[in-house]
């Protein structure tokens, strides 16, 4: 039990370094950096290496948009080995459907109950 | 006979006189190293508004009002408004003109803004066209965010280098009579883009023009640096700064030793946590109306010369990939100098 927190934290936290670094360090928009996370989600995901990074990491892999990415490739592939070829389109939104559910009602719940201030 | 000296520079004759100023601050610059000079400082940001853009059309509204009140005159002396700010089509300064009844010119030179309307505010009082103009601008660092980085509600990380927008906003009131500091020089500048495409190294990119500027102004005026107790850039930043003082000196001026930049004045980058100084169409603004012209009425600074300087390009044309092309005003300013 304790060291699936700990491996987590490590894991989760790395990913969270190397978005930092890019912050820091590259020219590149915040939103390049998330899209390129899901990205790199996807494709390590259709190539099982995600699998690799998830099964040390736990939710420290599985939260971070990287994880999201990874759900995106599975069921796809899931969907396509299911129903044919129309599950390239149908089966990463179904599988993410919690997810994106979940980012679009909290993100709204949010914009209801605060207000922007400005940054320090 | 025209009143141009050499290229770019317009003498004022009639010598028209800044008979009042008045700078607002947002409470982050009111804690810099400038804020004794300032007039109000605002403890609320959003200035008791619903958002960030009202509150910076309402400062730049109470800016021009309270100069008004301070020249002791009424809002139907002043023949003009002249102002301009950050925002599309210019909302802050147009909905602050909506509650006035002055007739009104919106200017957009970006951060260049305040030079640039008090540049043709003087021009039209040595025209003899009006007998009391307000050139006048603003920024708000929030409404700035907004329309040229990310929303706050986006929630995004400020890189190291991104500048820090002035809230803030100043307002002159230029008149024809009386003692006060006034206007002799104007150099307006020209437009020069060195291809720089990073919108956070916009030092980089507006220091040629500043440097264009200063270096006409000086050949035009037979003027040197020597001849200004103080020269004041825009908002180049350290950057931008450096480079301004090493082409400068390139060309035979060396302005090293009574430079400065209203950017790295206005915030103490160190303790504030404004990693590469103030920017925007306020911080000028401010920086003039508050430290340097306070400092001319008290006999400190005699002749000064103040370059805005303006990154000139949008949103969009950052996104396809323009670079971003600079501007710069100089407006040359004396007091007790002996001259009026």
């Amino acid at each position: 039990m304790m060291n699936d927190y700990v491996s987590a934290f490590i894991v989760g936290g790395l990913i969270c370094v190397i978005a930092q670094i890019l912050i820091d360090k590259t020219k590149f928009t915040p939103a390049r950096i998330l899209v390129s996370f899901v990205t790199l989600g996807v494709i390590l995901g259709a190539l099982n290496i995600y699998d690799v990074v998830i099964r040390f990491g736990k939710a420290g892999a599985t939260i971070p948009l990287p994880g999201f990415g990874y759900t995106l490739a599975k069921s796809t592939i899931k969907e396509v080995n299911e129903k044919g070829l129309i599950g390239a389109f149908t089966g990463g939104i179904k599988g993410a459907a919690g997810g994106i559910t979940a980012a679009i009602f909290f993100g709204y719940v949010a914009a209801l109950l605060f207000d922007p201030k400005t940054k320090k | 006979m025209t009143k141009k000296v050499g290229k770019q520079t317009l003498k004022m004759e009639n010598k028209p006189r800044i008979i009042s100023t008045f700078s607002i601050v947002g409470p982050k610059e009111g804690k810099g190293p400038l804020k004794d000079y300032f007039d109000v400082i605002k403890n609320d940001d959003l200035a008791g508004k619903d958002s960030y853009e009202k509150a910076e059309s309402n400062i730049l509204y109470t800016a021009v009002t309270e100069s008004i009140k301070k020249a002791n005159l009424k809002e139907d002396d002043i023949d003009f408004l002249f102002a301009g700010d950050l925002l599309n089509q210019l909302t802050s300064s147009s909905f602050a003109a909506r509650d006035m009844n002055i007739p009104f010119l919106g200017l957009y030179g970006a951060c260049s803004t305040m030079t640039e309307s008090l540049s043709i505010a003087s021009m039209v009082m040595d025209g003899d066209f009006a007998n009391y103009i307000i050139a006048a601008t603003s920024s708000h660092f929030s409404s700035a965010e907004r329309q040229f980085r990310f929303p706050l509600e986006f929630g995004s990380q400020r890189p190291p280098t991104a500048r820090w927008t002035v809230t803030g906003s100043g307002a002159m009131v230029l008149g024809r009579e009386g003692n006060f500091p006034y206007v002799t020089y104007v150099t307006i500048g020209k437009v020069k883009d060195y291809g720089i495409i990073d919108a956070n190294n916009m030092g980089a990119a507006m220091a040629p023009a500043a440097v264009s500027t200063l270096y006409n102004h000086f050949k035009d005026t037979g003027r040197s640096p020597k001849d200004y107790d103080v020269i004041a850039t825009g908002d180049l930043g350290k950057v931008g700064k450096e480079i301004t003082a090493k082409l400068l000196k390139d060309y035979g001026y060396d302005i090293s030793h009574n430079y400065i930049d209203c950017g790295e004045e206005i915030f103490d980058n160190e303790t504030q946590g404004t990693d590469s100084g103030g920017s925007g169409c306020g911080c000028s603004a401010v920086v003039l109306c508050g430290y340097l012209y306070k400092n001319m009425l008290s006999g400190k600074f005699k002749r000064i010369l103040v370059v805005s300087t303006g990154a000139l390009m949008s949103t969009t044309s950052s996104l396809q990939g323009e670079s971003i092309p600079g501007i710069a005003h100089a407006v040359a300013i004396e007091y007790g100098t002996g001259g009026s």
